[in-house]
């Protein structure tokens, strides 16, 4: 962050900047990818379809995928796909990645936005309170309930509530997203069934999608929820400590704005920053909701791919998991000059 | 403002008294200190780093954390501060009674600008200005703190820390409180941007008549812009009075000492006070300054000294002074004393 | 104790605590324990709660087969194979799993599996991550740019998919078991080291004392290892600890898609999850809620651990003991003796 004295920084100069010095830290991931993909002792298409096809079958497709051709051949081929967009076809199932990507990351990315909503929803104004009334009930509890829903596996909860909600009092259902009738009727523009019912105007399907979100993105969001708390409660009481606080309360500004607007305003700014970071875990913890309910996104796919060895698929869906990750950073970072007038270059 | 007598004191303190709660027992940081602020006038408030100055400042205001009990009377304009209901404290302060700070580098908002600084400040008090009102009166206080109109809409980051303290000075002067409590305003600031302060604040005496309690470690900085002069040790004033008088002639041994540490162009030599600055949980008996006073008499640690009146009519609490008939037979022979205890630095 | 002096600086806190030469003097650790011994309030409580379930479950782990009333592979006894899928009661407490085997063996096993694959996590990636830190800490340059880059990077994965191509990549090496595992989690966990420990040796190398020491011609093994160890060693405890909370469940979300440690090699309480899903459609609940309880347990308990040392450490944070006070009655001392 740098402190000028002069004009505030213009928030373009600011997003070009950011922008070219994400390019060495995409490079490395991407190198990362390749490698690990590569490590595995035999070749990505013996391991998947080997035993399925005759040997001159199999080195048929080894030549076709270009698994013959030098290591770094190989890398160079990967980074133009990666620029292009194209990461050819899964070995097991021969379906387009991008076709993947596009119709299961939707699913995933309605999963992870709930979440999201959801974890903010409750976990802001529990840490406001928690920090504001520090070790009072109020904040003993709050805490507790932070540390509680992150200690409790995404799984688990995922299970309990299966027991609860589908089970015992049968009000959601089990798993997916939709059930298989609107499922096969709805038009899939976005593949985000909740706005695909809406722009369908489908009144049945979108209190049905609605109904199998509930679930997973409640689960996903508790597991955020731990995190939101615990960060904005220590934001909290440490901005309420601030100097500028202080010298608020000398002018006779009454406490109520005090508190709103000095000092929860400047407990938020970090936030927007960590929970970028989080993203890793939200991704993560994707994968195991998605598993637990049967949603079907990325996760779950790149799970099953994993099993049955099929490297193509996995690098192209793990490729767009870390280009992801970046591209979130980034954003974050342009929220956050945009709130904050210190942090433009 | 003020009305009525133009001589009585805006502020009058006695016997006030800010003790906190530690896990050793209570730090006695105030321990019955007393003294008059008159409008226009400048009190300067002196003493090492630890002897309460800051706590006595901020005491004046109300602001001191839990844990801290006060007592004694603090009369502003005729009405009793201590023990009033921290919502009316919270309307006075900026409004009747103002406080500069010592560190201006944090003391704004950083997500706010300077004008919603202002307008916070005044809608607190004045809910009904309009806008117009607001920056006018606002951006007026800042010119003559020497902050130009066109910055009014800057955030705090854009400015260095001299003008940020010109702001604080502003922020504090925008609504003309009548008394003023100054901090330490410069010791965070380079030499010249002091020099600047110190005309600002004095031209407060000038146009607004405000009465300044002005606190400091710095002994030059009293002797040009203080009319009068308070010398704190150890949570009590221990001398009061004119400042060029008090200066010229101490009447306390700590004063004198104090003066003979500082450094002019003259100094051939380093002068120090030996010892430390005293433990505030449990200071020594009798006059607190004598482990470490060159002219302690046998007395000293016994009585607590007692105020008297000097005939140059300044207050002074050392039993040099007497009153005489309170000193018991032997009272006056130099004190004995073993070597101090290896010192620990301050 | 020391004394405490007005601490004039704008910070607010008109009354700290001033560290004198013999605080410095006292070693860290003891340091340390003046001061959780000085916690207040719900941080005590938090850190103490937190202690005694860790200790709990570090006791099942240490003495599973002393504790647990089966093997954690166990489905027979005397030659007769247990009930399959059983209600909690009888001779089973917990009821049995799919496999016929004892579900409270398998929760009491699986602690040490999760004890053993913490334990060696946190070794690991402390022994890779500090030095790392320090290193790209102290020298600067290409090397500690290219190292925080690939940190960076590590960092930035998503962790579980991560593990899982470890695993993955381990599995025909080292096998399924308690190593891979381990092994495994460093790789995730070493840049959180890394970059505390960097962070905490790119502040203190600025301190006054290092440089003196520099000055004097101190070789930079000795300023590492003397001066800068200490300062960096402060902010380990919590990151530790509540890495060893994240690595269980880690642990866990590998068993529960099948990455993990085979049930053959070790019980681990991720993996019954795995199988616990089937059950619970047919609504039999305690094959996943005791495995899932444990692992609820645990990881709160070492998280409690960590937030309550990071409360207590963290000055922040720590509360000050506003006690409050009572004004004596002034005594006008006479002429009297005084105390």
């Amino acid at each position: 962050m740098a402190v000028v004295a002069g004009s505030s920084g213009s928030l373009r100069r600011y997003a070009l900047t950011r922008l070219a010095l994400v390019i060495p830290m995409v490079l490395i991931l991407l190198t990362l990818v390749f490698v690990l993909m590569r490590v595995a002792p035999g070749d990505p298409i013996q391991s998947a379809l080997g035993g399925k096809l005759s040997p001159a079958q199999l080195a048929e497709k080894r030549h076709a995928a270009g698994f013959d051709k030098p290591m770094i051949v190989q890398y160079l081929e990967y980074l133009r796909q990666v620029v292009t967009f194209n990461f050819g076809r899964a070995i097991t199932d021969n379906q387009p990645i991008t076709t993947i990507l596009r119709v299961n990351g939707a699913a995933t990315l309605e999963l992870t936005v709930s979440a999201l909503v959801v974890a903010l929803v409750i976990g802001v104004p529990v840490g406001l309170r928690a920090g504001r009334l520090r070790d009072s009930a109020f904040d003993g509890f709050g805490r507790l309930f932070g540390i509680v829903t992150y200690a409790a596996p995404v799984f688990f909860v995922g299970l309990i509530f299966q027991l609860v909600f589908s089970k015992w009092l049968d009000w959601l259902p089990n798993s997916g997203q939709l059930n298989p009738i609107d499922q096969a009727e709805l038009p899939s523009h976005t593949h985000l069934s909740v706005i695909d019912a809406i722009w369908d105007r489908n009144g049945a399907a979108f209190s049905d999608s609605v109904k199998h979100l509930i679930m997973p993105a409640l689960t996903l969001g508790l597991l955020l929820c731990g995190v939101v708390i615990r960060l904005i409660r220590t934001n909290i009481i440490q901005t309420l400590k601030g100097d500028y606080v202080e010298a608020a309360r000398a002018r006779g500004v009454p406490e109520r704005r005090v508190v709103l607007r000095h000092a929860f305003r400047n407990a938020l700014v970090p936030v927007v920053t960590v929970m970028g970071l989080q993203v890793a875990l939200l991704l993560s913890g994707a994968v195991l909701t998605e598993e637990t309910f049967n949603w079907p996104g990325i996760g779950n796919r790149l799970v099953s791919y994993l099993s049955n060895r099929d490297y193509v698929a996995v690098q192209g869906i793990i490729t767009v998991f870390a280009l992801a990750v970046v591209i979130i950073s980034v954003l974050i970072d342009f929220v956050n000059a945009a709130i904050d007038p210190r942090v433009r270059y | 403002m003020n009305v009525g007598d133009p001589a009585a004191p805006v502020l009058s303190v006695r016997e006030l008294r800010v003790w906190y709660g530690t896990e050793r027992g209570p730090v006695r940081a105030v321990d019955g200190v007393s003294f008059d602020v008159r409008p226009g006038e400048t009190l300067g408030l002196v003493g090492e780093s630890g002897c309460g100055k800051s706590t006595l400042g901020r005491g004046i205001l109300g602001l001191l954390p839990s844990g801290s009990a006060t007592d004694g009377s603090v009369r502003f304009h005729d009405r009793e501060l201590v023990g009033l209901r921290q919502s009316e404290m919270r309307a006075m302060r900026g409004a009747e009674m103002g406080l500069i700070f010592q560190e201006p580098m944090t003391r704004l908002d950083p997500l706010m600008r300077i004008s919603e600084h202002f307008a916070e400040t005044l809608h607190a008090h004045e809910p009904d200005l309009s806008r117009q009102q607001i920056d006018s009166r606002s951006i007026d206080t800042l010119r003559r703190m020497g902050i130009p109109p066109t910055r009014y809409r800057h955030y705090p980051h854009e400015f260095s820390g001299g003008m940020r303290q010109r702001i604080m000075i502003a922020l504090a002067l925008v609504l003309q409180p009548a008394f003023v409590v100054a901090d330490e305003p410069t010791t965070a600031l380079d030499v010249l941007v002091e020099a600047q302060i110190l005309a600002i604040l004095h031209d407060l005496k000038r146009n607004f008549d405000t009465a300044l309690l002005l606190i400091t470690h710095n002994l030059g900085i009293v002797a040009e812009a203080c009319e009068r002069v308070a010398v704190m040790y150890a949570g009590k004033i221990v001398e009061e009075g004119d400042a060029r008088q008090v200066f010229s002639e101490p009447a306390h041994p700590y004063t004198r000492e104090l003066l003979r540490s500082t450094i002019s162009l003259s100094t051939t030599e380093l002068h120090y006070i030996p010892g430390a600055p005293p433990d505030l949980v449990d200071p020594p008996s009798g006059c607190s300054f004598h482990p470490r006073c060159p002219n302690a008499m046998q007395v000293c640690p016994r009585i607590d000294p007692v105020e008297v009146r000097t005939p140059m009519g300044e207050r002074v609490s050392c039993w040099l002074h007497g009153p005489e008939p309170l000193i018991p037979p032997g009272g006056t022979a130099p004190l004995q004393r073993q070597e101090l205890a290896r010192a620990d630095e301050a | 104790m020391t004394a405490p002096s007005v601490a004039e600086s704008g910070g607010g806190s008109i009354l700290e605590p001033t560290p004198t030469p013999s605080d410095r003097r006292q070693g860290p650790i003891n340091r340390l324990w003046q001061q959780v011994k000085q916690a207040q309030g719900f941080s005590k409580w938090l850190l103490w709660v937190g202690a005694a379930i860790t200790v709990i479950f570090v006791v099942l782990a240490v003495f599973a087969p002393l504790i647990a009333p089966y093997g954690f592979d166990q489905y027979t006894s005397g030659g007769v194979r247990f009930p399959k899928q059983a209600a909690p009661g009888g001779s089973h407490w917990f009821g049995t799993n799919v496999r016929s085997v004892d579900v409270l063996s398998v929760v009491i096993y699986g602690s040490r599996t999760a004890i053993e694959v913490v334990v060696l996590a946190v070794l690991f990636s402390l022994l890779v991550g500090v030095p790392l830190g320090m290193i790209s800490g102290y020298y600067g340059g290409w090397l500690d740019r290219v190292l925080v880059l690939i940190m960076d990077a590590l960092f930035a994965f998503p962790y579980l998919l991560l593990a899982i191509v470890i695993a993955f990549l381990l599995q025909d090496s080292v096998g399924s078991g308690v190593l891979t595992a381990a092994i495994a989690i460093t790789v995730i966990y070493v840049p959180q080291y890394f970059r505390v420990v960097r962070g905490s040796v790119l502040s203190a190398r600025e301190e006054p004392y290092v440089e003196a020491a520099r000055a004097l011609g101190a070789r930079p093994r000795t300023i590492m290892g003397r001066y800068l160890f200490f300062n960096v060693i402060q902010s380990v405890p919590v990151i530790a600890t509540l890495n060893a909370a994240d690595a269980i469940l880690t642990l866990a979300g590998l068993g529960f898609l099948g990455f993990g440690i085979q049930p053959t090699q070790a019980a681990e309480w991720g993996y019954e999850l795995q199988r616990g899903v089937a059950d619970m459609g047919a609504g039999l609940w305690w094959t996943s809620i005791f495995p899932g309880g444990a692992i609820v347990l645990l990881v709160t308990g070492l998280t409690l651990v960590g937030e309550g040392l990071n409360d207590v450490l963290n000055p922040v944070l720590r509360k000050r003991s506003g006690r409050p006070v009572v004004l004596p009655r002034r005594i006008t001392r006479g002429p009297e003796e005084n105390a």
